[in-house]
């Protein structure tokens, strides 16, 4: 069954920040469900992969437009 | 023009007295009436509850009559909201009273949840109610000695709680003569130390320093209580002998029920602070979705916003500006040095090292806060 696909627009978020916003989209979502962080800070295209990748996620697609990130991550557990 | 505000803390409390002050003459002839209506007739200081938990404020000084912060003009209403019936323009109260509105502003605060985290409530102290804190006081003065793990969940209130805690941990173990016979341990959901990067670069190297050692991306998934370990979601365990948990936090349940948001988090325009898809509801403090901190002075800054927006409706029909995302937190950095950070939604901070004067300032805002709450400061 396909999951939700929900966004969340961590643009100009310093504090708590993109991954931290993640984190906590992820506690509230469905195995399954997809997210997609928005993100104006690049470091996101590092630090967000690689708590995905250490917890067990997926990342689906990571692109970057007009200085806005976009990072899909898969709910796996 | 009818404005309820729903709820009585920090942010709907400077956003009434702000607006009476700004509509005192529509206030005198009618044209304007404000209604807020809350939970209870006490105000809480609610940082405060930091210094409760390690002895340096009582319970007693967090708290003030609501009615005595607020203008005469302001019609206060201990009855909560119960159901937000956005279609009429109108909400019903827990006696059954119904009130027409057309601004409408929500502020109802957030709620601490260790129910989340299996055998943290059990297990952890913290010092997220005046409980609690008195609870935390208590463990820590009985303390021996051995390893104290702090642990953070994910949203909390107040990013610079964690940092804080452990700091004054530090402080409160040294002036017991202690420090050598406690290990502190601190964990943090992401990838450094701290959310903003350049509290992250100061207070790593704080500290190695202070010998506090530190895990991050660490969330926390259990707590075996049995064996004293903290298990997290990325697979690590810590050993405690002493949990301290920075909990995570929800919106209210009352958001909930009426679907305006998940987890209690009303969607809200960054800007202009409406409701998503509602021109006249306003959404204040802990209540938004919005990705910045939910903290004292974002409640503060956001209200000034709203107080001058909604005036200016009162008065021309139109908002005047845009919030910016403007947030600013002070970060103690022990007992008695501390520093801040200054945000918004463009510029970073910059934090300077932490100094005795800003301690102090700190402590003194500690008790200017009701000049604050007040509209005065």
């Amino acid at each position: 069954m396909m999951g939700e696909k929900r966004k969340i627009d961590a643009r100009g978020s310093f504090c708590p920040g993109p991954l931290m916003e993640l984190i906590a989209g992820m506690k509230a979502a469905n195995v399954g469900d997809e997210l997609e962080v928005l993100s104006t800070d690049k470091g996101s295209a590092a630090d967000i992969p690689e708590w995905v990748k250490k917890v067990g996620h997926e990342i689906l697609a990571t692109t970057e437009e007009n200085g806005v990130w976009h990072i899909t991550v898969r709910k796996a557990k | 023009m009818k404005i309820v505000i729903v709820g009585g803390g920090m942010g709907g409390t400077i956003l009434g007295n702000n607006l009476a002050r700004r509509l005192h003459r529509e206030l005198k002839t009618g044209k304007a009436r404000i209604t807020m209506l809350s939970a209870s007739d006490k105000h809480m200081y609610q940082p405060g509850l930091l210094y409760v938990a390690v002895g340096s404020m009582m319970p007693d000084e967090l708290y003030r009559d609501q009615a005595s912060l607020l203008e005469p003009g302001i019609g206060f209403h201990v009855d909560p909201v119960e159901t937000f019936m956005l279609d009429k323009r109108q909400v019903k109260t827990k006696s059954g009273a119904v009130h027409d509105y057309d601004i409408l502003v929500i502020a109802t605060g957030s709620r601490a949840i260790m129910q989340g985290i299996p055998g943290l409530a059990e297990n952890a102290e913290t010092f997220y109610t005046e409980e609690t804190a008195v609870k935390m006081l208590k463990r820590l003065r009985e303390f021996q000695g051995g390893r104290v793990v702090i642990t953070v969940g994910v949203p909390h209130k107040c990013p610079m709680a964690p940092l804080e805690i452990t700091f004054m941990l530090h402080d409160f173990f040294k002036e017991r003569g202690m420090r050598d016979k406690v290990q502190l341990h601190y964990t943090y959901p992401i990838g450094r130390v701290h959310s903003l990067e350049n509290v992250a670069k100061w207070a790593a190297p704080e500290f190695d320093r202070l010998g506090i050692t530190y895990e991050t991306l660490f969330n926390m998934k259990e707590v075996d209580g049995k064996n004293k370990v903290l298990k997290s979601e990325e697979g690590s365990s810590t050993k405690f002998d002493l949990l301290v948990a920075i909990p995570a936090h929800k919106g209210m349940e009352v958001v909930e029920k009426n679907g305006l948001g998940q987890n209690g988090w009303i969607p809200t325009n960054r800007t202009r602070l409406n409701m998503e898809g509602q021109e006249n509801v306003f959404v204040l403090g802990d209540t938004t979705n919005l990705p910045i901190s939910k903290a004292g002075s974002t409640a503060h800054f956001e209200a000034e916003t709203l107080g001058e927006n909604i005036a200016a409706m009162v008065k021309v029909g139109s908002a005047v500006r845009d919030y910016d995302g403007k947030v600013f937190c002070f970060i103690e950095a022990g007992k008695d040095r501390a520093t801040y950070a200054m945000f918004n939604y463009t510029t970073p901070p910059d934090p300077k090292e932490p100094t005795r004067a800003v301690h102090w300032f700190k402590v003194a805002y500690n008790k200017l806060y009701w000049a604050s709450a007040r509209g005065l400061l």
